[in-house]
Formats: C-alpha cells, structure tokens, sequence
C-alpha cells in the first residue's frame, strides 16, 4: 500500500499534546516548526511511541499497537537532536558496519572512524553517525529532530540529499527545522506546533 | 564449654572509654559530647530491650511470636534500603521493591539454612533463627540498596543513550542490558570483597562471639563459612531479584523508559 496515505496519524494524543490528526504520503516530507519549547519533539516521541500517549496511528494500514513497540520503532524511527552512545566505539553501535560505511564516507567521515571512541566525536561527526545509523535499518517513516542544527552548509547539503535519497526510494519524514528557508526546500506545507497544539498549514 | 561472665561492674569500669571520649571531645570542641551520650544511651537500652525480647522469644519458642519478630526485622530493614536511595521510585514502590525482594529472599535462604545445614529442634527455634535471619538480613539489605541505587542513578544519567538503543528498535531487556549489569556487579562486589578479605584483615563477629563463648576455632570457623555462603546466597538473590523488579517498573510493556516512575530528587 502507498499512495496518499503512508503514515495515518488520528487524534494522537499524550499530556503534553492537543489531539492532532494527519496524513503522511510515501516520498512526502513534512517540516515542523514553532517556537522552543512547544511541543515538537514531543510529537514526534509520541509518534516513535516513547512517551506515554494516545491515539490511532498506523502505518501502511498497519496499527502501532497491533505490533510490538520495537517492530513500531524500526519501521518509524526517531532521530533526536542529541543522539545517544551506549558503547565505546563507533564501530560497536552498528550491527552491519559494512553495509554503513559507504553512507558514513559520503557524509565526510572516513571508514576508519569505525575505531575511534565516542569521545573523540564533534557533535557534527555525531549527528552524521547518529543518521547513518538510523538509516541503514532502512525505516519507512524518519523523525527528524533537527538534523542538520550542528553542520555547516556543505554537510548540510549532503544530509538534505541524502535523506531526500530515502523519500525518493518511498520513505517519508517528519522534519523539525527552525530554518524557513530549509522548510520551503523541502515540502509544500508544514505542522507549526504552539504550546502543544499543532496545525497545518500552507508554506 | 566455659566463658566469662560479666558483671555489671565490669560493664562500668569499660565505660571510661566512652567518658574518656567524651572528655576528649570537649577538650578539643569538638561538640560530639552531646551526640555521643545520646549515641551511648541509645545503644545501652536498645541493646537491653533485645535482650528482654530474645529472652522472652526463647523462652516461648513460639512460631507466631518468631514470625512476627523476623517480620519486624525485615520491615525495619525496608525503611533502611528506601533511606539510603537517591532517587527512590514514586509511591509505594520505593518501599515495596526492595522490602518485597528482602523479604523473599532473606526468608528462603534462611528457611534454607534452618531446615538443612543447621536443623534444630523444631525448625523455626528463635536461638537459631533469629540470629540467623538478622545476618543474612544485614547484608542482602547492603546488595539491595546498592543494587537500586546503581540502577536508578545510571538510568538517570545514561538516559540518552538508554533511548537510543530503544529507538532503533531494541527491547527494554536489551536497552537496559549495560546498567542491568552494574547494578548488579556493585550488588554483589562487597560480599565478594568480604569474603576475599575474611580472615586476613578482619575476624568476622560471629566467630569472633563463638570463640569467646567457648567454642573451639576450629568449629566456629565452619559456622562462619556456613554463613558467609548463605549471606551471599540471600544478596544474589534479592539483588537480582531488586534490580529486575526496578528495571520493570521503571519501563512499560510498550517498551518505553518511564523515569516519570521515579520520584523527584531529594533536597
């Protein structure tokens, strides 16, 4: 199943969150926006299901809750702004390195990097290796928390490509920016999130 | 057998060692005098009050009265495990995890201890029991707390990366796998420090009481190690049993790390 309706979200709601209903097409981009604070990252946890909350959501036609939180998770992915490392290398957070490195060459960083710690990471190298990482296990819908808040231009542009990569192989993506310029790069219209209650509207 | 009795005498003159500390104390400010009469107090009546009620306990050799002594000792130990949290779990749970797994723990490896090694006559004789219990007690109380209080303090504080092994799509058994497992290594490294060190840099207490009392070292050695393997059978036990629990309540089927479980931190 594709076509207009990929991802179907109904009244998803949690405490912190005002019921919110839309719809997400294969290939379709969706930028969120508003102020700090408001309630984005919250969506898209609820959406990733990692915070209590309520709701009909379903994938393909497929509901979340029919299927295990973890199937849920690998299909619909979310990336935070601040990635988490729970071993020593970088090699040990990737279960397929093989299958990682070429995206993680493409983004700037070079396949020996499979050795270094964690530590020696900048929040930009991070940021890459935490999107690789998401990507290889190949998600049908990415949550993106500001992916690209800590790159410059260049590598900015070698994230946006890559990630419109996946839209065009039939993912889709909802895409926390605070930069109108990128929004209007990447879709028609966009959700702007204030004080929990999110709304649509044209860009 | 044959020990010393003492008597009230002999009680007084070892006294002078408290006074003594007590005048040293004002001689040097140090303001404990106070703390320190109320401390000796303290210990002098409590001290007698468990004699009068082991005595009494004894004498009855009772199921029901032994029972509800051993529960006493387990409630009180309760309190002690949720004193010494951190970051305790919201409501009840903070008491009832860890007195729950004490007191399941504490009680199997000493009904263990009574009904096989030691067997006395009837099983459940208070002069057995009771001292038993209270060891075994003492230290599953020590793996316990230690036990939850790695747990919550590394979960708080490795949250990030707890999540993004969820995200990704690991369960919580498996997300929680690395602070699991020091939760449970700084469980049980004082009872396998203590039994390394035994012997060598202290003699434990109640080989130490065995052999005052008259009994032959060799003998009270053999109750020692005796205990030592049933304290760490009841802190294995009731720490793995602490940490599971924890870990459960502090995520939900759903597979979602619920720190909200966890009361705000104190102070």
């Amino acid at each position: 199943m594709s076509g207009s309706r990929m991802l179907a979200v109904e009244r998803l709601r949690s405490p912190l969150l005002e019921p919110v209903s839309f719809e997400l097409a294969a290939g379709e981009c969706l930028p969120v926006s508003g102020p700090s604070g408001s309630g984005k990252t919250m969506l898209l946890r609820a959406l990733a299901d990692l915070d209590p909350n309520r709701g009909d959501v379903r994938l393909d036609g497929q509901a979340r809750d029919a299927m295990p939180a973890p199937a849920w998770r690998r299909k619909v992915t979310y990336l935070p702004a601040e990635a988490g490392w729970w071993a020593e290398t970088v090699g040990a957070h990737f279960a397929d390195w093989p299958a990682a490195e070429p995206a993680v060459v493409a983004l700037g960083l070079p396949a020996e990097c499979r050795d270094w710690p964690i530590s020696r990471l900048s929040t930009g190298e991070r940021q890459r290796l935490a999107l690789v990482r998401a990507l290889v296990q190949k998600p049908r819908v990415l949550l993106l928390d500001e992916p690209t808040s800590g790159l410059d231009s260049a590598a900015r542009t070698v994230v946006e490509e890559m990630i419109s990569a996946c839209l065009a192989a039939g993912a889709a993506a909802l895409w926390i920016t605070h930069d109108d310029e990128q929004a209007r790069r990447l879709a028609g219209r966009r959700l702007t999130v204030e004080q929990g209650r999110v709304s649509e509207a044209p860009l | 057998m044959s020990y010393i009795q003492l008597e009230l005498t002999d009680l007084a003159v070892a006294a002078l060692l408290v006074l003594l500390n007590a005048g040293l104390s004002i001689a040097l400010q140090l303001k404990l005098e106070r703390q320190l009469v109320i401390a000796t107090l303290r210990m002098i009546v409590q001290l007698l009050l468990v004699g009068l009620v082991l005595t009494t306990l004894f004498a009855l050799v009772s199921p029901f009265w032994t029972g509800c002594a051993a529960l006493a000792m387990v409630l009180f130990a309760g309190r002690e495990i949720m004193a010494r949290q951190e970051r305790r779990l919201a409501g009840f749970w903070a008491y009832g995890v860890g007195t729950g797994c004490m007191l399941i723990a504490a009680s199997l490896v000493t009904i263990f201890a009574l009904t096989t090694p030691v067997q006395p006559e009837p099983w459940y004789n208070p002069r057995y029991a009771l001292p038993l219990l209270g060891m075994i007690l003492g230290n599953t109380m020590t793996g316990i707390s230690l036990g939850l209080h790695t747990l919550t303090s590394s979960l708080v504080r490795d949250r990030v990366a707890v999540e993004a092994r969820l995200t990704l799509g690991a369960t919580r058994r498996e997300a929680m796998l690395p602070v699991t497992r020091s939760a449970l290594r700084s469980a049980l490294m004082p009872i396998v420090n203590a039994m390394a060190a035994t012997g060598l840099v202290a003699l434990p207490g109640m080989m130490t009481g065995q052999i005052l009392a008259g009994v032959e070292p060799a003998e009270a050695v053999k109750y020692q190690i005796l205990i030592m393997f049933l304290i760490a059978g009841g802190t294995g036990l009731g720490a793995t049993a602490a940490v599971l629990a924890g870990g459960l309540r502090l995520s939900d089927r759903r597979h979602r790390l619920r720190l909200d479980r966890l009361a705000p931190p104190r102070g």
